[in-house]
């Protein structure tokens, strides 16, 4: 039986096992490159998608459980031709260095602005405190997300 | 685009036979010892001769292609890890070839059917090494481009001016790169080091040129990563890891995962197990049902990990010289106060955010394919030339960049991985990612290890006699020779290591400082516990440790300004400078303050020879829970000639924060048989809440060689904690990481 949702605003549906994590499905079957496997586990957010307006772990959210919902990838929220505010103002802070934890970062910076346009530092770092970066770019992303945030993003 | 590349393989093979044919001799020592030549080599305006790279691969068209149009391919062996060294290429290219940034094109970096075989991107040579090698080769083609022009135009090349790859003739007559060369070859063989441009000149040199590839990150509106790259016809392979190292495969029914919904193969070689499946989630659960039929022999016996320091010591080892003036014993049984300390440091996982992944395929029989994040495509194709037993010409490796690598990690494991499985489907690439425990217990980690050092100081405080020991394991055991890699262990015909060359447990060994009676040794265990080899800095972070911790345990003996006592026994203006920039910006001042603050120093240049760097660390420790938390960062460097000040300040940024998470909270952990830091929680790193504020404070200097940072941003940052943490609250706390235990115990004794 097929699932369907809306995936960055277009109708989709998969025939995919209702126990397959949404990770698996957004990757393999709808080729997206935004939300990447970092722990499974829900550790890290390297895989952060939102449901409706809320940050997930998509790897531990079964496909199921977002039928009937919009879910909405970093590919959703702008291109590289038409990046969305936030997106602008990592790039503005070329705030990455293998960059492969960043899609995290935006989605729960995304998420975060809507409830808390306008944060303090201490706001963000602990909005932020579940996404884990190895290379040690936090403070290129608090300055990217602060940027955002002067610029009035939600 | 794969018919195009194929095309382009056949004719870039021919100039690159060179290069192939140093495959056998690259071994993998070359670039981790290799340190200093090819940055002297790049001394603008002074050159006494080719970088290394470049002679070692000097036909030009190995480096460089300009299409009709005027469009540069820049080819480099040298490979983006996270570091983002792409763009810096660029402006050294752009720079000394005299066009603009956007007239590059494109930029190859590793591929053995494509690019120059430069070793291992590692060392943080890529600057010294990969980027020398492309400016002297960018100045050669400059130089042969005038000179057509000047034969065209029937005038002397020094009246010629270039910009934007346009030659102009004082009387107004012009050409451009595309119609001089446009397609053709330059078969040029690079002998002599061309005239380079004075720093002065440079228009892109210096300049923080924004990464081109960074839009493509924030939107996914590129792959970027191996973990992105979908071929077609794909399938996805897991690998069934044993529970334990050395674990023998009794027995294995396979009759449930084969029967899964998605599995195309179960394979088995040996104690190698794997699944290929349709799609990556049928992978993993037909894993799952493999592991609980699976039943294993396992005899691997770990050392105990609270006795690792008495067995890095008291095993069997080689005993290096790193430096004896012959009177170091002596001048301290002289001295008037005698000063000892033993310090440690754990096993650090590199624990790269994305776990390891590749791709591989098998065509035509015996022809492969391998799509990897490793840092050396030649050392790799070597690798699996000995274990898929064919020569190393019928593979091409093709470099993609994965998550940030900091070392060897899992990417050569992973592509070894790949090829065994894809060997079972011909014809069809297969994609293997690692688990998260897979990474965490099976990727190679830097080494643990102890220090003992002893220093005298004479009645005036004044330091006369360093004795000091170091014991390590190696900290290479990479591919390129037989038997390194991981999957080839558990094969029914196993291919096992030799021993291990005894690398870069000594780096930065042998302080930097003016000592004229000194002893250094660094003993070498001939067989590590645990699985080690390169790690970020190598030796260097915990060396720097222990010997800046320990000056600062001097200078307290000798009631000395700890950066004051460091002055007397350096007389480099580099390194002073470095020093005086850093102690002004934190407002370095070790008089009294309040209760539970502390600042620390520390300095180093990275393996006596590349970059200056000069850290502050200004700490707060709560003395009831024996919390350190580390509130901000000053450091400052000297790297020669800055190539990309953005790319310096984000290697500066993230170097002190991964070396705080390093120094705060890391150490991989283990019982009586397996590892048992399989994810985030039994390995926690440096979260956004404890991460300091670093300050960035740069010297340029144009007119040096330029050198990396990667490494040398985290080489003092230990030591600068670790003092912080003794001013504040007068504890020394000698073993890595800080926990609050140790810092407990230790306030217990101050």
């Amino acid at each position: 039986m097929a699932i369907s949702f809306h995936l960055n605003g277009r109708p989709v549906s998969t025939d995919a096992d209702p126990a397959t994590p949404l990770l698996y499905v957004l990757r393999d079957e709808f080729q997206l490159n935004g939300p990447r496997f970092g722990c499974g586990l829900g550790q890290c957010g390297c895989c952060t998608v939102h449901v409706g307006d809320e940050a997930v772990r998509s790897c531990s959210v079964p496909v199921a459980g977002v039928a009937g919902q919009a879910v909405t990838t970093l590919e959703g929220l702008g291109t590289p031709e038409h990046p969305s505010v936030l997106q602008q103002a990592f790039i503005d802070e070329q705030a990455a260095q293998c960059g492969y934890c960043t899609n995290g970062m935006i989605m729960q910076a995304a998420a975060f602005l809507k409830q808390n346009p306008h944060p303090t530092e201490q706001e963000i770092r602990q909005a932020l405190a579940n996404n884990l970066c190895r290379c040690g770019t936090h403070l290129r992303f608090i300055r990217a997300i602060r940027r955002a945030a002067a610029q009035g993003v939600s | 685009m794969a018919r195009d590349l194929m095309a382009h393989e056949v004719t870039r093979r021919e100039f690159l036979a060179g290069a192939g044919a140093l495959v056998v001799s690259f071994s993998l020592a070359g670039s981790l010892l290799s340190q200093g030549g090819a940055a002297a080599a790049g001394t603008p305006g002074a050159a006494p001769a080719l970088p290394a790279d470049l002679a070692a691969t000097p036909t030009l068209d190995s480096w460089l292609k300009i299409d009709s149009a005027g469009n540069v391919t820049v080819y480099s062996g040298k490979v983006d890890l996270g570091q983002g060294i792409g763009i810096a290429f660029e402006q050294i290219v752009a720079d000394e070839l005299d066009v603009s940034l956007a007239q590059i094109t494109n930029l190859v970096q590793g591929d053995t059917a494509l690019t120059p075989n430069e070793g291992y991107t590692a060392g943080s040579l890529s600057i010294a090494q990969g980027g020398m090698a492309l400016r002297y080769a960018a100045a050669t083609a400059r130089q042969y481009l005038v000179g057509l022009a000047a034969k065209e135009f029937g005038v002397d090349p020094g009246q010629l001016t270039v910009a934007d790859g346009v030659v102009r003739a004082p009387d107004g007559r012009s050409v451009t790169y595309g119609q001089l060369i446009g397609g053709h070859r330059f078969n040029l063989t690079v002998t002599s080091p061309p005239p380079l441009k004075d720093p002065s000149e440079y228009r892109y040199v210096g300049k923080p040129e924004p990464r081109l590839e960074i839009p493509g990150i924030m939107t996914g509106g590129s792959p970027v990563y191996i973990q992105n790259l979908r071929l077609p016809g794909m399938l996805h392979g897991r690998v069934l890891r044993p529970p334990s190292p050395g674990a023998q495969l009794l027995s294995l029914d396979t009759s449930r995962a084969a029967k899964m919904p998605g599995v195309v193969k179960v394979v088995r070689n040996g104690s190698f197990v794997g699944v290929v499946a349709e799609t990556e989630w049928a992978a993993i659960q037909a894993v799952e049902a493999l592991r609980s039929a699976a039943v294993w022999g396992q005899t691997n016996r770990f050392v105990p990990a609270d006795q690792i320091d008495t067995y890095l010591r008291t095993t069997a080892h080689s005993d290096i010289r790193e430096l004896d003036t012959g009177t170091a014993l002596p001048a301290l049984a002289k001295a008037a106060v005698r000063v000892k300390a033993d310090y440690s440091v754990p096993y650090i996982a590199h624990a790269s955010i994305g776990p390891s992944c590749a791709i591989a395929q098998l065509h035509n029989g015996n022809q492969w394919t391998i799509w990897s994040h490793t840092q050396g495509v030649y050392p790799d194709q070597q690798a699996l030339s000995y274990l898929l037993g064919v020569p190393a010409s019928n593979i091409r490796v093709i470099h993609m960049e994965g998550a940030g690598c900091y070392g060897h990690n899992g990417a050569d494991d992973v592509n070894a991985d790949a090829a065994l499985l894809a060997a079972a489907v011909p014809g069809r690439p297969v994609r293997v990612q690692w688990m998260r425990a897979d990474e965490f217990q099976w990727e190679p980690y830097g080494s643990a290890m102890s220090f003992r050092l002893e220093g005298g100081l004479d009645a005036s405080g004044n330091l006369v006699a360093w004795n000091h020991d170091v014991w390590t394991a190696t900290y290479s055991t990479r591919p390129g020779p037989p038997g390194w890699l991981l999957a080839g262990w558990y094969l029914a015909q196993p291919q096992l290591p030799g021993p291990a060359a005894n690398v870069g447990g000594d780096r930065n060994a042998v302080p930097y400082y003016n000592l004229a009676n000194a002893r250094v040794y660094c003993h070498y265990i001939e067989r590590s516990p645990l699985r080690v080899s390169a790690h970020r800095t190598l030796g260097a972070f915990r060396n720097i440790f222990a010997i800046e911790s320990f000056m600062d345990e001097l200078a307290a003996a000798a009631k000395a300004d700890p950066v004051a006592f460091r002055l007397r026994y350096l007389n480099d203006p580099r390194a002073t400078a470095v020093i005086q920039a850093v102690t002004k910006a934190a407002g370095w001042n070790p008089g009294p303050r309040p209760s539970g603050r502390g600042q620390g120093f520390a300095f180093t240049r990275y393996e006596n020879a590349g970059a200056y760097v000069a850290t502050v660390a200004e700490v707060e420790v709560d003395r009831a829970t024996g919390q350190v938390a580390v509130r901000h960062i000053y450091t400052s460097v000297d790297v020669g000639q800055i190539i990309n000040p953005n790319g310096l300040a984000n290697q500066a940024e993230g170097g002190a924060i991964q070396a705080t998470s390093w120094t705060l909270k890391e150490q991989v952990t283990w019982g009586a048989q397996a590892i048992e830091s399989v994810d985030w929680v039994t390995y926690p790193i440096l979260t956004f809440p404890e991460v300091p504020e670093v300050t960035v404070l740069p010297i340029d200097n144009p007119t040096l060689p330029p050198v990396g940072f990667g490494e040398a941003a985290c080489v003092p940052i230990g030591a600068a904690i670790a003092n912080a943490v003794f001013d504040a609250t007068g504890a020394r706390v000698r073993r890595l990481p800080l926990t609050p235990e140790r810092v407990r115990a230790a306030l217990s004794q101050a």
